[in-house]
């Protein structure tokens, strides 16, 4: 196997095992625990290295994902005695624990073929180098056989625990009411979570770790809110942002693993910006929309409490309502094209329509009853909630 | 290693004011950041400070200090602000705008890192030091830089001592009184991002956010005050400071980031278990006498309970009758005698005036306890 398919297997392969426990840590909140994690790992990764002396060991990954729980559970006790708020917990914890295994590096450092800036950011154009040998016969590069197992493991327990998970996320009352244990929904996610941390370390590092569980699964989110969409997307966002982040690599001459993190970043942003219905623009969109519908809605309401000729001059509402000229005259354009007012020497008044849209609105708005307005949703944004 | 070097080696001398200056204005601003419940946004702007680094070096070309510090300063208020515009404009929460931030702009800022490493002529060897931080590359004019910021800092803090204190304990009455909450908010905003970026020649980007968080978490446990909370802040960031300093000074190989970090959890460790009014040693030693005291109180209802049926009070009775009651010892018994709730003769016991009157209003809470 050539060393470039090798590298952008690794990457896909890594990449996908980060999505999958990404969704669900975006979905619960606890997005800043893979940070936590993936800092927290390097003591154990630093002394399981010096008890093995190979960073691809199953004893260093169990034994570094085992300090990637004992973070989680420290974090948790110092929330439980109140001394602090939970994310200042956080914050506390991972940069003592990193801390350590930073000092731990810098002080053996001529003993362990670890440098701290890899730590952070991973070694995965020499990963295809470092192969499995097992009497003489490689197997191809050691930490794609590890990613591989650990992408299997969580692809069985996602398809054995899909419903537990997928309630125990949603309502967790109701979840612990019909006798699944969040609790051990909550640390068998946060197991898989820094086996996958550990796992992927040695490729891409601490900090992109981090980008790949939460990216794909944030930008997924702001398209979908269905389950397994959700999941199907990040795992394909993942997918992408390997690919593309190796070739961009080769091209620039630079660290894939932030390239992938810039890639990943530059669909999270498409997204953000683009997304059909949570996107910035179609936010920004509806947002005006609604405040247009809101000053029409106080315009007619206005008109129909006062039915003089000199209050429904078209300068006098301008005054009345202190409204800029640009404003009224969008609101004015607004209800004539709807109907709802004509415009007869600069004096308003509201046609059969408007006198109708009016009432309703107003009956809606002391009645607060949403029977009253089912017709009005499908003209107004206003009325959609 | 002597302790007269502090005051006689130059490079020493600079280094131990340097991190002694950050160390007190992590504290002062942390402390903000840490009542606003934002403690992560340190971890995140730190972050996101990487690229802007990178960029400036990239751009101009310079390995100033100052320059590469402005690149820090934009990208980290970029990242503040696409922070505040994630959580504000879709349904994703703060959580995960800030791992988003923290991870994609470090991602992209080693991008360009990896990117200038691979330049023939470039010189860029010495950019490296912002990830983990040397405090030892400190000279003169960076103290000088960082005593400036922190007397800024300070003054303005000064002047909207007020407005600050107001917009983190209570924003919408904040907002109610006609303050501008927004610049107020910016401006604590603005400050901390500034004593992130201060910090990131010294402590380095990882490392950063504990340095913000962890003098003010300390100082939290010892007051209620703001202003006291502030101050203990900045004492404590400034010993973690000294003391890391002295500490890597005096060892090989030992880097100065994570030993002032690991000095400040120190000072966090003893603040969660020694402080007075909410350490965790003096509420469980308060949780243990409050258990005690309701033992006692129940052995002395108990024995309210039996002479109650009989018309003197004063009646000795034996002790033996106590032994169907479970939680009176020989201990509570001298204890209740201490308190003169009872008097003991040989093996008789009996109720005192005082005592009688005290389990006869134990359980009515109409009556103030005096």
């Amino acid at each position: 196997m050539n060393s470039e398919l090798a590298i952008i297997l690794i990457a896909c392969l890594t990449s996908v095992a980060c999505a999958i426990p990404g969704v669900f840590l975006v979905l619960r909140k606890m997005a800043l625990i893979s940070d936590a994690i993936s800092h927290s790992i390097l003591p154990g990764i630093v002394i399981g290295f010096f008890i093995t002396e190979d960073l691809a060991s199953p004893w260093l990954i169990l034994l570094a994902a085992f300090s990637g729980l004992i973070t989680v559970v420290l974090v948790e006790a110092i929330q439980k005695t109140g001394l602090v708020k939970e994310d200042t917990a956080i914050g506390l914890v991972f940069p003592a624990l990193f801390s350590i295994g930073v000092l731990l590096i810098s002080i053996y450092a001529s003993d362990i073929h670890l440098d701290a800036d890899a730590v952070l950011v991973g070694r995965l154009e020499y990963a295809p180098f470092d192969k499995l040998m097992i009497d003489h016969v490689s197997y191809g590069p050691k930490s794609m056989w590890t990613i591989s197992i650990t992408l299997l493991i969580t692809l069985v327990l996602l398809f054995a625990f899909y419903k537990e998970l997928k309630l125990s996320t949603f309502d967790i009352g109701l979840s612990s009411a019909l006798g699944f244990s969040p609790v051990f929904m909550h640390y068998g996610l946060m197991s898989i979570a820094s086996v996958t941390t550990v796992v992927s370390f040695d490729a891409v590092g601490a900090i992109l770790v981090v980008a790949l569980m939460i990216a794909p699964a944030a930008a997924a989110y702001l398209i979908t809110t269905h389950l397994k969409k959700m999941i199907l997307l990040s795992v394909l966002f993942g997918i992408m942002s390997a690919i593309g982040g190796y070739y961009f690599a080769v091209w620039l001459d630079a660290s894939i693993s932030g390239s992938i993190t810039t890639v990943l970043g530059l669909i999270f942003l498409l997204v953000y910006l683009f997304a059909p219905s949570n996107g910035l623009i179609a936010v920004l969109f509806r947002q005006k929309r609604q405040r247009i519908e809101v000053s029409l809605l106080t315009f007619l309401l206005h008109l129909n409490n006062h039915d003089s000729v000199e209050e429904r001059r078209v300068g006098h509402l301008q005054e009345h309502i202190n409204w800029g000229k640009v404003r009224s005259k969008t609101v004015l354009e607004l209800a004539q094209k709807n109907n709802m007012i004509t415009l007869q020497d600069q004096v308003v008044s509201l046609t059969a329509k408007g006198l109708d849209f009016t009432e309703r609105a107003l009956d809606y708005i002391i009645t607060n009853k949403d029977e009253k307005i089912e017709d009005m949703k499908n003209d107004f944004f206003l009325f959609r909630g | 290693m002597e302790l007269t070097d502090f005051f006689t080696d130059y490079t020493l001398r600079t280094i131990t004011l340097g991190t002694a200056v950050l160390g007190a204005i992590c504290g002062m601003l942390g402390s903000f950041a840490v009542l606003r419940k934002q403690s992560l946004l340190g971890d995140a702007i730190s972050h996101a400070a990487l690229p802007g680094i990178a960029l400036a070096f990239l751009f101009t070309g310079l390995k100033d200090s100052n320059v590469l510090l402005l690149g820090a300063l934009i990208s980290g208020f970029i990242g503040t602000v696409w922070i505040r515009g994630i959580v504000t404009k879709t349904h994703l929460k703060t959580d995960t705008a800030l791992g988003l931030i923290l991870s994609l702009f470090f991602g992209f800022g080693e991008l360009v890192l990896s990117y200038l490493k691979k330049q023939p002529d470039a010189n860029q060897a010495g950019l490296d030091k912002y990830l983990f931080g040397q405090a030892a590359t400190l000279v003169e004019s960076d103290v000088i830089l960082m005593v400036i910021v922190t007397g800024i800092s300070l003054a303005v803090m000064l002047l909207f001592w007020k407005e600050f204190k107001l917009l983190l304990f209570d924003k919408d009455y904040a907002m109610t009184l006609g303050f501008n909450t927004r610049f107020i908010d910016g401006l604590i905003s603005f400050f901390i991002v500034l004593a992130i970026v201060i910090g990131l020649q010294t402590v380095g980007v990882v490392l950063m956010s504990a340095m913000l968080l962890a003098p003010a978490a300390a100082a939290r446990q010892w007051t209620n005050s703001l202003g006291t909370m502030v101050i203990l802040a900045a004492i404590f960031g400034a010993f973690s400071g000294v003391f890391g300093t002295a500490i890597s000074a005096s060892y090989n190989n030992l880097s100065t980031g994570p030993v002032i970090v690991l000095v400040a959890a120190v000072f966090v460790g003893v603040s969660f278990i020694f402080s007075p009014g909410r350490g965790i040693l003096f509420k469980q030693i308060r949780l243990i006498r409050n258990r005690r005291d309701l033992e006692l109180k129940k052995t002395l209802y108990f024995m309210y309970g039996i002479v109650e049926k009989h018309e003197d009070i004063s009646r000795p009775h034996s002790i033996r009758i106590l032994n169907g009651f479970q939680g009176y010892t020989r201990g509570t018994l001298s204890a209740l005698a201490d308190k003169h709730w009872i008097t003991i003769q040989g093996q008789d016991w009996s109720l005192t005036e005082e005592g009688f009157e005290t389990a006869q209003n134990l359980y009515n809470t109409n009556i103030p306890e005096s």
